[in-house]
This record gives structure tokens, C-alpha cells and sequence, in this order.
């Protein structure tokens, strides 16, 4: 897989197929990135589990912090990892322990660990990298348009009028005329750099 | 569901639209209305925290406004834009988030009147400091670097004449000193040239000249190109710093390679006010969605007034880069291969008094201050547009007295070459 640009139909099939989200590095504190995103997804119907040994006995919007994957004792569609790069190997490789596997790592805006996905994609797990959930389904659904951002979606057919905590359907077109590859480029040169 | 990759024209019309979910209108409703009903108050708490998707108050976002935002985005390849309520507005907002009180920032001589006033007079009193540099002479951008440099702002078609900007070369100084580079594509449209694809971070526009096309609305928009990296060096704190009046969100570790659009809608629309009517950004969404009919039809009739204009034995010269023997024709055939663009300037051998006499004998062509209608402008910069300019700035920013500029229309263009023809030789 090539990390500097997905293929909206990778991130669609993913967004499309888990239901079970392990959230490492999941903050109570409801201005930090990670509270933002699990309040999200878990109101587009993700069964969110908050991963994150300093709040163990807390729990986040209702789902009880659990110290580590290991604790969780179910199986897990995805893992969603809030951590910077330098500390992305340590839960790749304690994901690798689990059985069954899951089917997919993703890390957050800004983390980028290519050797660890190496080898998670080895074990035939699923990667993406520097991106959030968040974003990309309010992308693809068009919903993050109403903060004018380019979902590089079209759509003529008439959406259900959205109502509170429902799935959006992120069965959309996907146009690559307006895409954003300056700002993929940017983002490689950057990772180069580092 | 293949990524096929729709053209321009496509996404003119469909970036950004589709049908409203409550009635079906195909159209993009106008969505007149100054607020939002919340769900409940977390839904409440959640758009006020920046956590939730969703509409508050149309000072800080609009679903008619939203559309034409990722319409914009989309034709300028940027990741996200925010629509304001003029030009100007755009360039306010877009140096708040980047100037603290004491900076600088770089801006090429060959600007609007109106901006080199904003720049020199209204930002002076901010704090802002501009500092000028020359287009033609790259090496000028990097003697004006210094480490209160927060940015560099150009424009790609440059007014009054028409001239093309060596986007690139800019782009390189800027990455060089780290800073970004603000392209004001106004002149030229996406159509004709797209500035993120030669290295732009911020795309500035004044939608009411080419993109809205027909002289109706004001507005102006912000493009965030997702290119540049906020929080390296600490130089941009608005960015990369909590933000108390968020509850200490940092804006780039939220929004990624789009928070710059975030930081001009959430820090600058929302506390220094200049929004964007709905019923103004109903008009320019209807008038992109023929972009790219009109532009080529303005350039093809630019090129044919300009060359009548080259051959007549009243002109003394004419300043359009899309004519072979023009100063900027190889930069026009590298950044704008479709057309130089529809604004250019020329110069009569009876000096002022000559011009003064052109605009009161033309039929057609309408003598005010805007560019980028349907309809053939004319004026006079120098006692117009550039009119708060000492003489010597005139003529550096290509408004010397005896300057005619001409923004040229979507009519035939038989009709305008006649009526440049009476009015020449009358």
C-alpha cells in the first residue's frame, strides 16, 4: 500500500466493514483531538472501546478505559491508534499477540510508523496512516462539507435527511480532478525529511 | 464507485452540490438565514467546541456559503476555503491568522490599487508591515527576507496590466525562508491557471469578478492548499498554539492539512465579522458554473481586442501577454496556455487627454471600477483605481497617466473592435 495517497475506496472499504474500534491514547479531556473523535465515530454507530492505562476505573462517553488491547477480551475490527510516531512500534506489536488479529491499524493525523506497518500489513493486517477517521468519514460523506472543506466527493442523488446519531451512507463518488495531491506531496516531503 | 477523475468543467457545476435532503431542490437553496437550531445541548456544545460537523450562525458558516467552498477548493485543488464578503475581507482575514502586531510580510509592487492601499495605510495601523518587492526581479523577494517575514503575497495575473507573476520562482523563495506564499488568483481564474500546482500554500480570490463573472455580488474567498506545515519553527502561533478561546484546542494538530481554512473561519470570520450573504453566494456559485465557457470566451475576445489595438496607429503600446511580442508571453504560454486572461492595458500616443477621451466616446464598453463582468469595462487607473498613488507609484505599478485599462466582455468581439474603432478615430 502506498501511505503517501490512499485510494478513497481503501479508506471507504474500512470505514464500510469495521464495527469494533479499539481507541489507543483515548483522552477524557474533551478538548484534545481524541475525545473528538471517539465522540464521533461512536455516534455513527462504532462500538468504541477507550484504550489508555492512566484511566482505568473512568470511563469515556460510557465505555469503560481499559490499560491494553490485551484487556479488552473480544475481538477487535480495528485499532486506532493516538500516540505519536516514536510510539506507534509498542502497540503494533502488542496487537500482533492478539487472537484473532485485527483487521485493521490505523494511526492518527500526524503518526506515521512505516516500519511497523510493515509489519502489520506482513501479518495481513490493513494500514493507514496519518489520517483520521473522523475526518475521512465526514469526508466521504460529504458531512465534513459544511466546514467548506473539499470532500472530493459529487453526488446527484438526493440524501436522506440526516437525523441524530444515524449512519451516513459514504457511497459516494470520489472525484480525483479536485484532489489534493499538492497537499499529499507536502505531506511525503515532510515524512522524508523526518 | 471508480475515482475516476472528473474534468474542470464537471466540477464547476457539481463540486461541492447536491440535492437538498429535506425537499429535493436540485439547485442550491439560498439558505437565508442568520442561525441554526441545535439539536439539543450537547449537539449545542459540540459545534460550539469545534468537535461536531454542523451550522451555528452564518457569521462563522452557511449551508449556501459551504457549498461554494468546496466548489472554490475543489477548481483550486486546495483541501478547503472559507467564503468572505469581499476581496479585501479575504486578505484581512488571511494575514490575522499569520502577522503579529511588529511583523512583515513580502508583496509584489504590481498589485490592485486597492490592495497596495489596504497594505500600505489599513495593516500599517495593525501593526502589519509590508514590505515590496519587484515580480520581474525574483532576487528582490529574497533582499526583502527577514526573520519578521511571515509571508509573501503576489498575484498571478497581476493588475493594472495584466502582467503574468513566475509563480514557481516565488514559491521557491518563500519555501527557502519558510514561510507561505499567498497567490490573489482573481485575474486569472482556476481555469486558466491553478497556483497550488506551482507551489502556492493560500489561494486569495475576489469572487466578484471572473469566478461569480457577471458583475452582480461581492465576495471573496480563502483556498488552504493543505501544504504548509503550521507548527515548524513556532512562527505561526495562531495555528500551533492552544487557543484559549477554544479551551486550548491547537488548530493544526485538530484539522491537519486543512486547519489554516479552520483558523480563518473559526479565529478570523468569526471575531472580526466579514461574512458573506447567501443570496450573494447563491449568484457566484450560479456564475462559476459557466467558468469555464466564459473565460475562454473573455480570453479568445482579450486576444482579438488586443491585436486591433497593437495595429492601430493611434496606440502607442499595448500591454497583453497573450500577444507574441509581449515582455510575459513565454510566462503566459507556461502558467496560462488557455488564454492570458481578459484584463490588460494599453497606452495612447495623445497621453491623458486621449484617454480621458476614449472612455467618454465608447458605446459598449462601461467606464467604472470593477473587472471580470460579462459586459467590456474600461478606465482610467490613474485618476481611478490608482488614484491615491504618487505618480512615481503609479507608473511602477503600470498606471502611468496616459494608461487605459480595459477589461474585455463575453460579447462578439466585432462589436467591440467597432466600437474601440469610433471611438479611436472619432
Amino acid at each position: 500500500m502506498n501511505h503517501d495517497a490512499y485510494p478513497d475506496n481503501y479508506i471507504r472499504g474500512i470505514l464500510n466493514s469495521v464495527k469494533s474500534i479499539a481507541m489507543v491514547g483515548a483522552s477524557p479531556v474533551n478538548v484534545r483531538p481524541s475525545y473528538f473523535a471517539f465522540k464521533y465515530l461512536a455516534q455513527r454507530g462504532y462500538d468504541m472501546i477507550p484504550v489508555n492505562p492512566g484511566h482505568v476505573g473512568k470511563d469515556l462517553l460510557g465505555k469503560p478505559f481499559v490499560a491494553s488491547l490485551r484487556d479488552i477480551g473480544r475481538p477487535l475490527d480495528m485499532i486506532d491508534i493516538f500516540r505519536n510516531s516514536s510510539h506507534i512500534m509498542p502497540v503494533v506489536e502488542e496487537a500482533l499477540t492478539l487472537d484473532p488479529l485485527p483487521k485493521v491499524i490505523w494511526m492518527q493525523l500526524g503518526a506515521r510508523d512505516d516500519a511497523a506497518a510493515a509489519k502489520a500489513e506482513a501479518a495481513g493486517i490493513k494500514v493507514v496512516m496519518n489520517r483520521c477517521p473522523k475526518i475521512e468519514y465526514g469526508r466521504l460523506s460529504s458531512e465534513i462539507s459544511w466546514m467548506g472543506v473539499n470532500s472530493r466527493t459529487l453526488s446527484s442523488k438526493r440524501p436522506p435527511a440526516p437525523t441524530q446519531g444515524m449512519r451516513l451512507s459514504i457511497n459516494r463518488m470520489s472525484v480525483g480532478g479536485g484532489d489534493t495531491a499538492a497537499s499529499d506531496r507536502a505531506a511525503k516531503n515532510k515524512s522524508e525529511q523526518s | 464507485m471508480s475515482d475516476r477523475l472528473p474534468g474542470f468543467s464537471t466540477l464547476a457545476v457539481h463540486a461541492g452540490a447536491q440535492p437538498d435532503p429535506t425537499t429535493g431542490a436540485r439547485a442550491t437553496p439560498i439558505y437565508q438565514t442568520t442561525s441554526f437550531v441545535f439539536n439539543d445541548a450537547d449537539h449545542a456544545a459540540s459545534l460550539f467546541g469545534l468537535q461536531a460537523f454542523g451550522n451555528i450562525y452564518t457569521r462563522i458558516g452557511n449551508p449556501t456559503n459551504a457549498v461554494l467552498e468546496e466548489r472554490v477548493a475543489a477548481l483550486e485543488g486546495g483541501t478547503a476555503a472559507l467564503a468572505v464578503a469581499s476581496g479585501h475581507a479575504a486578505q484581512v482575514v488571511v494575514l490575522q491568522q499569520l502577522l503579529q502586531p511588529g511583523d512583515e510580510f513580502i508583496a509584489a509592487r504590481k498589485l490592485y490599487g486597492g490592495s497596495i492601499n489596504q497594505f500600505t495605510h489599513a495593516f500599517k495601523s495593525f501593526g502589519w508591515n509590508v514590505v515590496w518587492a519587484d515580480p520581474d526581479d525574483i532576487a528582490s523577494f529574497e533582499r526583502a527576507v527577514t526573520p519578521r517575514t511571515k509571508a509573501i503575497f503576489i498575484e498571478s495575473i497581476a493588475n493594472p496590466a495584466g502582467s503574468i507573476t513566475d509563480i514557481e520562482a516565488i514559491s521557491t523563495v518563500a519555501r527557502k525562508a519558510g514561510v507561505p506564499l499567498i497567490v490573489d488568483n482573481t485575474l486569472a481564474s482556476p481555469y486558466l491557471i491553478r497556483p497550488i500546482d506551482h507551489g502556492a500554500d493560500i489561494v486569495v480570490h475576489s469572487l466578484t469578478k471572473f469566478l461569480g463573472g457577471h458583475g452582480n455580488s461581492l465576495g471573496g474567498i480563502i483556498v488552504d492548499a493543505g501544504t504548509f506545515d503550521w507548527s515548524a519553527g513556532g512562527k505561526y502561533p495562531m495555528l500551533s498554539e492552544p487557543r484559549p478561546e477554544y479551551h486550548g484546542i491547537r488548530i493544526q494538530e485538530t484539522f491537519g492539512n486543512f486547519a489554516f481554512a479552520i483558523a480563518c473561519r473559526v479565529l478570523g470570520l468569526r471575531d472580526l465579522g466579514p461574512a458573506l450573504s447567501p443570496f450573494n453566494a447563491f449568484m457566484i456559485l450560479t456564475g462559476i458554473e459557466t467558468l469555464p465557457l466564459r473565460m475562454q470566451k473573455h480570453c479568445d475576445n482579450a486576444k482579438a481586442v488586443a491585436e486591433f489595438l497593437a495595429g492601430h496607429p493611434a496606440v502607442a503600446s499595448v500591454n497583453y501577454a497573450g500577444l507574441p511580442s509581449d515582455k510575459y508571453h513565454q510566462l503566459a504560454r507556461k502558467y496560462a496556455p488557455k488564454g492570458a486572461g481578459a484584463v490588460f492595458t494599453f497606452s495612447l500616443k495623445g497621453g491623458y487627454d486621449a484617454g480621458v477621451s476614449l472612455v467618454s466616446k465608447l458605446q459598449l464598453f462601461s467606464h467604472l471600477a470593477n473587472v471580470g463582468d460579462t459586459r467590456s469595462l474600461v478606465i482610467h487607473p490613474a485618476s481611478t483605481t490608482h488614484s491615491q498613488l504618487d505618480d512615481a507609484a503609479k507608473t511602477k505599478s503600470g498606471a502611468g497617466p496616459d494608461v487605459v485599462r480595459l477589461s474585455i466582455g463575453i460579447e462578439d468581439k466585432e462589436d467591440l473592435i467597432a466600437d474601440l474603432e469610433q471611438a479611436l478615430s472619432a
